[in-house]
């Protein structure tokens, strides 16, 4: 008799995929972030990192840089959430998807059109420039994960909390803005995490001066001799993703954040 | 009177924001036209003409580049499609302890940089034989990182599914690969469409992980990208111009098609 067919068999293949091209290469990436140019164990590659005070300087002005870029698209998202969430303006989608669509434009020719136009209007490649190029990057990502959770929102809540006598901005504070924190959270990690590792954007709109963690990263990349520092960084750079999400997660909740990824 | 005033400063405020979106893709598709690189800012000296285009469509570098960066992005996506969904089925059906290992890894490359996922198949592939880099090696990791979306966007329906369905269809007598074809597939269609439309955008963005392993194969990403350090000639506003009429297409497409099966397609 034939074995009996299960459905769990199917989730086979995708498990070993992920075994293989996702667990496997990060594994092999440890083994070279731990050993030397000659294949001998060493922890001096992560050791550059704490006595090099210039590398640490690199970290914290991309920290501080995700975080600018991700202050700034959250106080232009959230009102503008907000006004598209509400009623005049929400009887169709076609305002949010107006928004939305430049997501799905290649980013990196997305940044070359910045860089044009800040050339027109005189706008010098720079920290400013980089900055503003962050923020038009990445501001749909913070506006759709916040305008699905206002959108969502049950808005009986807000006329009870009328009901009970709270004026709009007392109930925009107790109410309407504590029910968006899935939202907000899941925008706020969708800004941080790729404005923190980015590459493209530094080198098309920046100049010498602004160099962050990821050009650090990918330079040490670029030369075979130095792979094995460039390893060692990017478990930083991972170390410093899972920590952010774990923050985060205390934050928000959790299944938001999963869903708040997949659009 | 409130209400007014309030309403129109929304609006105002929409409309900066739009335009902030939209006017440096729009500049850069009208200067697509302006063949000086120069020019830019001094609209009187402008000649326009079609001169990028013609520019673009004869250069034998830019066009294998847009090839192989459809070809990538097609056959990337449609094994997602296939992998993310044929998953999806069966981890659906896992107990709670694997499902959550295999959705765990799955997840890593979604919430990873591009930088760490492309240095982690960079050294990984430096394994393979070489001749690796390029075709092979793009093919697999723009499968692998889009798989999950696949599997994001099927999931939702495929836990909605009557769970009596595919019991129905085996007790009506077909064997358990027709139920799941026949049965089970035609109704995870629209979160197929939408995944493999994610897998597609997500194939054409990507320059951060191709630029480690793509050998000698050129994107449009990562021919744009290396053009980065010496300066980008004129002709890329061209190129870019008609990648985004593409997407844009490419998107009201998706949302045609998504909207007929079910409301709220893509976006």
């Amino acid at each position: 008799m034939k074995p009996k067919f299960k459905r769990t068999y199917f989730a086979f293949p995708y498990a070993l995929l992920c075994v293989l091209f996702v667990v496997v290469p990060l594994i092999i990436m440890l083994v070279f972030a731990c050993t030397d140019f000659e294949g001998n164990f060493t922890l001096n590659n992560f050791g550059y990192f704490f006595t090099e005070s210039e590398t640490q300087i690199v970290l914290l002005k991309s920290v501080g840089t995700a975080l600018l870029a991700t202050v700034i698209c959250f106080l232009l998202a959230y009102p503008l959430a907000y006004i598209l969430a509400s009623s005049p303006f929400n009887k169709t989608a076609i305002l949010v998807m107006l928004f939305i669509i430049p997501m799905w434009i290649n980013s990196l020719l997305r940044i070359y059109a910045t860089r044009t136009f800040f050339e027109m209007i005189g706008i010098e490649r720079g920290y400013l420039a980089v900055v503003i190029g962050l923020v038009y990057d990445f501001l749909p990502f913070m506006l759709l994960p916040i305008y699905t959770s206002l959108n969502n929102m049950d808005k009986s809540f807000l006329e009870a909390s009328y009901d009970l006598g709270a004026n709009p901005i007392t109930s925009f504070l107790k109410v309407t803005f504590p029910l968006s924190m899935p939202g907000v959270v899941s925008g706020i990690l969708m800004v941080f995490m790729p404005a923190i590792s980015t590459i493209g954007i530094t080198e098309m709109l920046g100049n010498k001066d602004v160099y962050l963690f990821g050009n650090l990263i990918n330079d040490y990349l670029g030369e075979f001799y130095t792979w094995n520092i460039g390893a060692a960084y990017s478990f930083i750079m991972l170390i410093l993703i899972a920590v952010s999400m774990l923050v985060a997660n205390r934050f928000g909740d959790k299944e938001s954040n999963v869903r708040g990824g997949t659009i | 009177m409130r209400s007014k005033t309030a309403k129109t400063i929304s609006w105002v405020f929409i409309a900066i924001m739009l335009v902030f979106t939209y006017l440096p893709i729009i500049i850069l598709i009208i200067f697509s036209f302006a063949p000086e690189s120069k020019a830019i800012g001094n609209w009187a000296k402008i000649t326009w003409s079609f001169d990028l285009y013609a520019q673009l469509f004869s250069s034998q570098e830019i066009l294998t580049a847009i090839l192989n960066t459809f070809i990538l992005a097609l056959s990337s996506s449609l094994l997602a499609t296939i992998l993310g969904t044929v998953g999806a089925v069966g981890i659906q059906q896992l107990g709670k302890k694997s499902k959550m290992l295999v959705n765990g890894m799955s997840q890593i490359t979604v919430i990873n940089a591009d930088i760490v996922t492309g240095a982690a198949f960079m050294l990984f592939f430096t394994l393979f034989p070489t001749g690796f880099n390029g075709f092979p090696a793009l093919i697999i990791s723009h499968t692998i990182i889009s798989m999950p979306y696949v599997l994001l966007s099927v999931m939702p329906r495929l836990t909605q599914l009557n769970p009596n369905l595919y019991e129905a269809g085996l007790d009506l007598g077909a064997k358990p690969m027709r139920t799941l074809m026949t049965v089970i597939m035609p109704q995870l269609i629209p979160g197929m469409i939408s995944g493999f439309g994610l897998a597609f955008t997500l194939s054409l963005d990507d320059y951060v992980i191709s630029k480690f392993i793509n050998g000698n194969v050129q994107t449009i990403s990562t021919l744009i990208y290396s053009a980065t350090k010496k300066g980008i000639p004129p002709v890329w506003r061209a190129v870019s111009s008609l990648m985004f009429i593409v997407v844009l297409i490419i998107l009201i497409f998706i949302n045609v098609k998504g909207k007929k099966k079910e409301k709220g397609g893509l976006l």
